[in-house]
């Protein structure tokens, strides 16, 4: 099975159109937004949900302010800073909170308990296209990593049991826990790059972390025409690292388009240039 | 009085970068030039590119703190496997094995408190660098970097915002992109949230997620139009149906983009952008005192 | 030798599970004497470290080979250790009673 996460490290560099340009090219093939923090690929491909799931993230402690008797203990021990008493009496910030529940063990009253966040939802649903895994965070919630986990892997039971050979994964964007659970164990990322200094920077980034985990790597330039300085210089910078460049898709404005009508540009304006170079990109990662 | 402003948005590459850079440069011209920039997105910081007469002042290396076995001393009793809410400890006691997996380790320190066999210890892990910059002007940059392959942003993020000058009068925090908790930690701290976004719908989307979040934190907040004339009036409607300020709006350039591809965009200011960061400056001046 | 299956239920007749780490039961087949028994995975709904412990679990039935449809990063590392053998079997269409007849076949 062959499973393609696409990255770019910098965010709006376009991972979510080109991923939903290729997904209108795709045959049986499985779908997986790993963008669970803010997921939008579900805005083109408008999923039909067919399972809900809720995904827990762990726990929150609370205290109960009359068994309190302010030793202190919780706060000083805790390392997450999330225990405050600038009102007057201790209380947790549920968004500080690791869900650690060392203060709970710790807690000689007996004050704290720890409950279960239920702000998470992943879905299975059916597109135009195919199957898409994909998940709804609550706001400020944390473990966005193992959602992304959770939405793979998902997404990898249906390509098996439906015996598809392929799964097309939009990631997040930065390096962090989020971008790392969306590309271990995956055959290859594709990188989406915006010829700037910060798009380069942050591809450099990614690429670093990229080759950490030994996985294989291409790439595409979005916005090509931006700056042909910028794009001469990451095209030196592919090469100089071994990174086959798919393809260079100049600055669009159909994408914004096609965005608004709810398609992918392949959709909505298949003769068009980008939508050309994007037909010719997905096929060579079909067999490469 | 110091007073701090976080410059998010849901959605990447929607500007956050550029003005948080520009509401540098501006508050020190039309405000004070005890302005400090804090690059809280530490997985990609990329303020400092806009900067090339930066000049590096300072450089520390944060930490987590990892716990490792003494196999000599466990008796491998287990009890730290039952505090670990992380499933981050292996022992096995029939065949004598023990091991912390760093990588799904949160640093809480509860198997510490567990071991009564002084057999838990803790090693530095590095998960990043806070690095300072003199830029001129003002009191400079901070900039978080965060270790290729950690996953403790959020933890560094929580150091760089410790790390401002006292003497500081503004804050300036650029925010990560995204609605979680590294977001989270970035404005919590602040006084005034500026939320940049693109008027698509992926803009959309993801602004109307991060206002969730800003009401759910209880912080004030206005938006700030970029690349306005791109996209459909949905963003205008939305705004206005849920009364939200919309403190600027920035017209779409091609020109622009070019200038910020090449990080020029502070050497290339015109009448309309020093006039547009003058208005943000004193209406930021009088929302805050 | 004994052998463990993942499952997604409790019988003989149960689909196999194509997870490890979060399995919803493992069938302990034991070779030698024939005898078989379902344990429930306590780790099927841990919000991480699934195969880690699992594995754990693996070694400390004393285990020698594991026929799931994958194993992650962690659970291979563990599982490797201690030279448990992975076999992975990409459908799920047979049983667990049909499994461990082609076992006795061989």
């Amino acid at each position: 099975m062959k499973e393609i996460t696409v990255l770019s490290g910098k965010g709006g560099a376009g991972k979510t159109s080109i991923t939903a340009a290729l997904v209108s090219l795709s045959e049986r093939a499985v779908f997986c937004d790993s963008d669970v923090d803010a997921a939008d690929l579900h805005l083109i491909l408008k999923p039909e949900v067919k399972e809900s799931y809720r995904f827990d993230s762990g726990y929150k402690a609370i205290i109960d302010s009359v068994k309190c008797i302010d030793c202190n203990i919780c706060k000083e021990e805790c390392r997450f800073d999330a225990i405050h008493t600038d009102k007057g009496f201790y209380e947790v910030n549920p968004f500080q909170c690791e869900g650690c529940r060392l203060c709970e063990r710790l807690c000689p009253a007996e004050a704290i308990v720890s409950v279960k966040n239920e702000n998470n939802f992943w879905y299975v649903s059916n597109t135009r296209f195919g199957p898409l895994v994909h998940a709804r965070m609550g706001p400020g919630e944390e473990n966005s990593g193992k959602l992304v986990t959770v939405v793979r892997r998902k997404a990898r039971e249906i390509a098996r049991s439906l015996n598809y050979d392929f799964i097309l994964n939009d990631g997040p964007p930065g390096i962090g826990c989020a971008a790392i659970s969306s590309l271990t164990g995956t055959s290859g990322v594709l990188m989406v790059i915006e010829p700037s200094m910060s798009g380069l920077h942050d591809a450099k980034r990614l690429l670093d972390l990229i080759n950490s985990f030994n996985i294989k790597s291409y790439a595409i330039i979005n916005k090509h025409d931006i700056s042909n300085k910028l794009t001469d210089e990451i095209v030196q910078f592919l090469k100089n690292n071994n990174i086959p460049l798919l393809g260079k898709i100049p600055f669009d404005t159909m994408f914004t388009q096609a965005m608004i009508e709810g398609k992918s540009i392949v959709e909505l304006y298949p003769e068009a240039k980008s939508s050309k170079v994007l037909k010719k990109i997905w096929d060579y990662i079909l067999v490469n | 009085m110091l007073k701090k402003i976080a410059i998010a948005s849901g959605k990447g590459g929607t500007g956050k970068t550029t003005v948080s850079v520009n509401l540098y440069y501006f508050i020190h011209k039309y405000w004070t030039d005890k302005v400090q920039l804090l690059d809280c997105d530490v997985e990609e910081p990329n303020d400092l590119i806009f900067f090339p007469e930066a000049r590096e002042k300072s450089f520390n290396v944060v930490n987590q703190q990892v716990p490792k076995i003494d196999n000599s001393k466990c008796t491998y009793c287990r009890d730290c496997v039952e505090y670990c809410e992380f499933n981050a400890i292996v022992v096995i006691p029939t065949v004598k094995f023990a091991e912390v997996n760093a990588s799904l380790c949160h640093s809480c320190g509860a198997c510490l408190h567990a071991c009564k066999h002084g057999a838990m210890l803790e090693y530095d892990h590095k998960i990043g660098e806070i690095k300072k910059f003199d830029l001129g002007i003002g009191l400079g940059l901070i900039q978080g970097e965060l270790e290729i392959g950690s996953s403790m942003q959020t933890m560094l993020i929580k150091d760089v915002i410790k790390e401002y000058n006292p003497e500081t009068e503004i804050v300036l925090m650029d925010a990560p992109p995204g609605t979680s908790c590294p977001v989270v930690t970035t404005s919590a701290d602040a006084d005034f949230i500026l939320l940049v976004t693109e008027p698509t719908p992926f803009g959309l989307h993801d602004l109307q997620l991060t206002i969730e979040l800003m009401r759910e934190i209880h912080k004030p907040f206005a938006v700030i139009i970029n690349k306005d004339g791109i996209g459909d009036g949905s963003m205008e409607k939305y705004l206005e149906a849920e009364d939200i300020e919309i403190i600027g709006r920035i017209a779409f350039s091609k020109e622009y983009a070019a200038n910020y591809a090449t990080g020029k965009i502070l050497n290339n200011l015109d009448e309309t952008q020093d006039s547009f960061y003058r208005n943000l400056v004193m209406n930021l001046k009088e929302k805050l005192n | 030798m004994k052998i463990v299956i993942s499952s997604e239920g409790a019988e003989m007749n149960s689909v196999f599970d194509l997870r490890f780490g979060r399995a919803a039961y493992f069938c302990v087949y034991n070779e030698e004497s024939g005898i078989t028994e379902f344990l429930k995975n306590e780790h099927a709904d841990d919000q991480g470290g699934a195969g880690t412990k699992t594995s754990e679990k693996m070694v400390e039935l004393g285990v020698q080979k594991v026929i799931s449809g994958d194993f992650g990063p962690k659970a291979k590392d563990i599982l490797e250790r201690f030279n448990i053998q992975m076999v992975i079997l990409p459908d799920n269409n047979r049983t667990v009673g049909e499994i461990i007849e082609t076992l006795k076949g061989k």
